[in-house]
């Protein structure tokens, strides 16, 4: 579902130097399979997120998604079929902070600018044990509720892959676990999810885990 | 969940950044709504003063019309009494009388209770060659005035010309080298110049007067005349055909004429002064006009300036909400929003402070000229005012905020992100 090959990112420094921040990686996330990529902070593995979710153009390789290959796309392109294709959580949530629940669940609507999906965002928040706050803002929300609302919004348009950057990063381990059982369930339905974390136990939980050290990998198995 | 909804319930989240914004655009389409009925206000006061100054002049009129009147009531009028077998075409045409009537006309006009009538003065003419100076002239007979039996002696206000004497039209004497106290020779006569008349521009130029008994031997038409002019005669110029009532009905060979000279006096005096009046009212209405051109100038550089400061101001503020929103627009990217739609959101929010802000300026601007001016008429309500001042905001807010707006439909969704 997921494929990176031989994916190289490098950013400007001073001096017409570059600094490497995602040595050639290759990666693979099947149908129903939630991989973790775990590694130190600065080993790249948030620039192997946002080059997986098309947001990030890599210096070389080729990232396909479905078959299709990301960087070959338009712009315009790359954004219908992120909005179809792929969920972002992130571990500071990216709620808007003026919307309702309900209405930052629907927010991917406004992004796509169609749509009526009413019932589903009631849906997923009901899922998500959110009903009750449906009319509240992200600010009035705990860090659990926060990431729930950001997985629910995600979870919108029935995505193939969720893309979880640090999701668990700011909560404590009942809330880290409930939103994990979240994400294994969405594997178990034949979702793709690759899960950003530094923390080795989180890591623990996925089907496979990816190593990060300083942009160079190594798989172990589960 | 659309684009509208979002943009209100950020502006309901960030009311003070949407204020500030929604300030400048008032205050430009202020400004240019109300100079615009600054000067809509100047063009119907002015109308008004045209109007104004109009009824007035027309009024000025009637009361000068009526002063006249009284005038001419007080002067009197001056009427020439003709022969009944006078054509009147002729009389005009040659202003000359070729028809007769009795010299005692004259006495018994004088000897009738006729109130309206005052000096009378009978004359005979006719158009003659002079032959001792081969020269066409007017000899003209007059006797003076024929004093009335039954009103108070008045001096008489012309003088007879006395037997022998003749008094000489201004063309004749100056191309006969005539003056005061020459002799001359008139159908074999010796008369003596008596008075060389000043230039009349009429056929009193060539004319020459004399006595009546003269006059009447020399035409040989004894006891005849052909004229009596009858001065200041009590009477109101519509009140003639009481006159000639009057006159008929002791008279009944004659005609009565009001003689030209005074109503073409009168007319002229009215018509100066209608003349003068519409200067002044032309006067008025181009000193208005300066005034009007004076503000427009003001205008002209006051609304730009202020419609540059506006832009400004709103570009400022949407940068900042851009910078404020980074995050929010990383994640709608990741979302799947596209350039254009993040644009959209900045480029609504824009329209909308466009639109209320035409609305809130268009009405401030109106207000704001009607309290300078102290006047207010629904007729400041223009439709064409309205749509400039709607389309100025709009395009004033789409302009300011369109290079914030672009900037963050530019910005980079995985720089964002990554920061966070």
């Amino acid at each position: 579902m997921v494929l990176l090959e031989r994916v190289v990112k490098t950013y400007p420094k001073a001096d017409n130097l570059r600094v490497t921040a995602l040595a050639p990686i290759d990666l693979t996330v099947g149908p129903g399979e939630f991989l973790a990529l775990q590694g130190p902070s600065g080993s790249g593995k948030t620039t192997c997120l946002l080059i997986a979710g098309g947001l990030l153009r890599p210096d070389s390789g080729k990232v396909l998604i479905d078959g299709q290959d990301l960087y070959r796309m338009t712009r315009n392109e790359l954004a219908t079929f992120r909005a179809r294709t792929i969920g972002f959580v992130f571990q500071q949530y990216h709620l808007i902070p003026y919307l309702t629940v309900l209405e930052n669940i629907l927010a991917p609507e406004a992004a796509q600018a169609k749509g009526n999906n009413q019932r589903r965002g009631r849906e997923l928040a009901e899922q998500f044990g959110l009903a009750h706050r449906l009319e509240h803002t992200p600010g009035e929300l705990s860090a659990g509720e926060k990431q729930r609302t950001a997985l629910a919004r995600a979870l919108l348009f029935e995505p193939k892959v969720i893309l979880a950057d640090e999701i668990t990063g700011n909560l404590d381990d009942e809330n880290a676990q409930i939103v994990l059982g979240y994400l294994r369930e969405y594997v178990r339905a034949g979702g793709s999810v690759l899960l950003v974390t530094h923390d080795r136990e989180i890591a623990g939980q996925a089907d496979r885990v990816h190593h990060l050290a300083q942009g160079k990998e190594s798989e172990v198995a589960q | 969940m659309t684009i509208w909804q979002l943009v209100i319930k950020e502006i309901l989240r960030r009311k003070a950044n949407f204020v500030s914004g929604l300030i400048a655009v008032t205050v430009s389409v202020g400004v240019l709504a109300g100079s615009m009925t600054i000067l809509r206000l100047h063009d119907l006061r002015t109308e008004q003063i045209v109007t104004q100054k109009e009824q007035e002049t027309r009024q000025r009129m009637a009361v000068l019309e009526d002063d006249y009147r009284k005038i001419m009531k007080n002067l009197g009028f001056n009427l020439l009494i003709l022969p009944k077998d006078q054509k009147l075409s002729d009389f005009y045409a040659d202003e000359v009388v070729s028809a007769f009537m009795p010299d005692s006309y004259a006495t018994r006009l004088a000897a009738a209770k006729i109130v309206t009538i005052r000096h009378l003065l009978p004359s005979l003419e006719e158009k003659v060659k002079w032959p001792e100076k081969k020269r066409t002239i007017v000899l003209i007979g007059t006797r003076g005035e024929v004093p009335s039996l039954f009103r108070d002696a008045r001096e008489p206000i012309l003088v007879a010309v006395p037997k022998d004497h003749a008094v000489i039209g201004s063309e004749l004497a100056e191309s006969l080298g005539l003056k005061q106290g020459d002799r001359i020779t008139l159908f074999g006569r010796k008369f003596t110049v008596s008075q060389c008349n000043e230039e009349r521009g009429s056929k009193d130029d060539i004319s020459i007067w004399i006595d009546l008994a003269q006059a009447q031997e020399i035409l040989a038409k004894p006891g005849q005349i052909n004229a009596i002019l009858a001065l200041k005669c009590i009477c109101e110029g519509n009140e003639l055909a009481l006159v000639r009532r009057d006159v008929a009905a002791v008279l009944p060979g004659v005609q009565v004429i009001e003689e030209g000279t005074k109503v073409l006096t009168r007319a002229e005096a009215r018509d100066r002064a209608a003349k003068e009046a519409g200067e002044a009212v032309a006067a008025e209405v181009h000193n208005r006009w300066q005034l009007r051109d004076e503000q427009e100038e003001f205008s002209a550089i006051l609304v730009p300036l202020v419609l540059l400061m506006s832009g400004l101001w709103i570009g400022l503020v949407f940068y900042a909400n851009v910078r404020e929103r980074r995050s929010e627009i990383g994640i709608l990217r990741a979302l799947g929003a596209r350039s254009w739609t993040i644009l959209r959101l900045f480029l609504t929010k824009a329209l909308l402070m466009g639109v209320i802000g035409a609305l809130a300026g268009y009405a401030l601007g109106v207000l704001a000229g009607i309290i300078r001016e102290q006047e207010a008429t629904l007729s400041l309500l223009e439709l064409r005012v309205f749509l400039l001042a709607s389309c100025t905001a709009i395009i004033l807010s789409l302009a300011a905020s369109w290079l914030p707006a672009y900037y963050a439909a530019q910005q980079d969704p995985a720089e964002v992100l990554r920061e966070e």
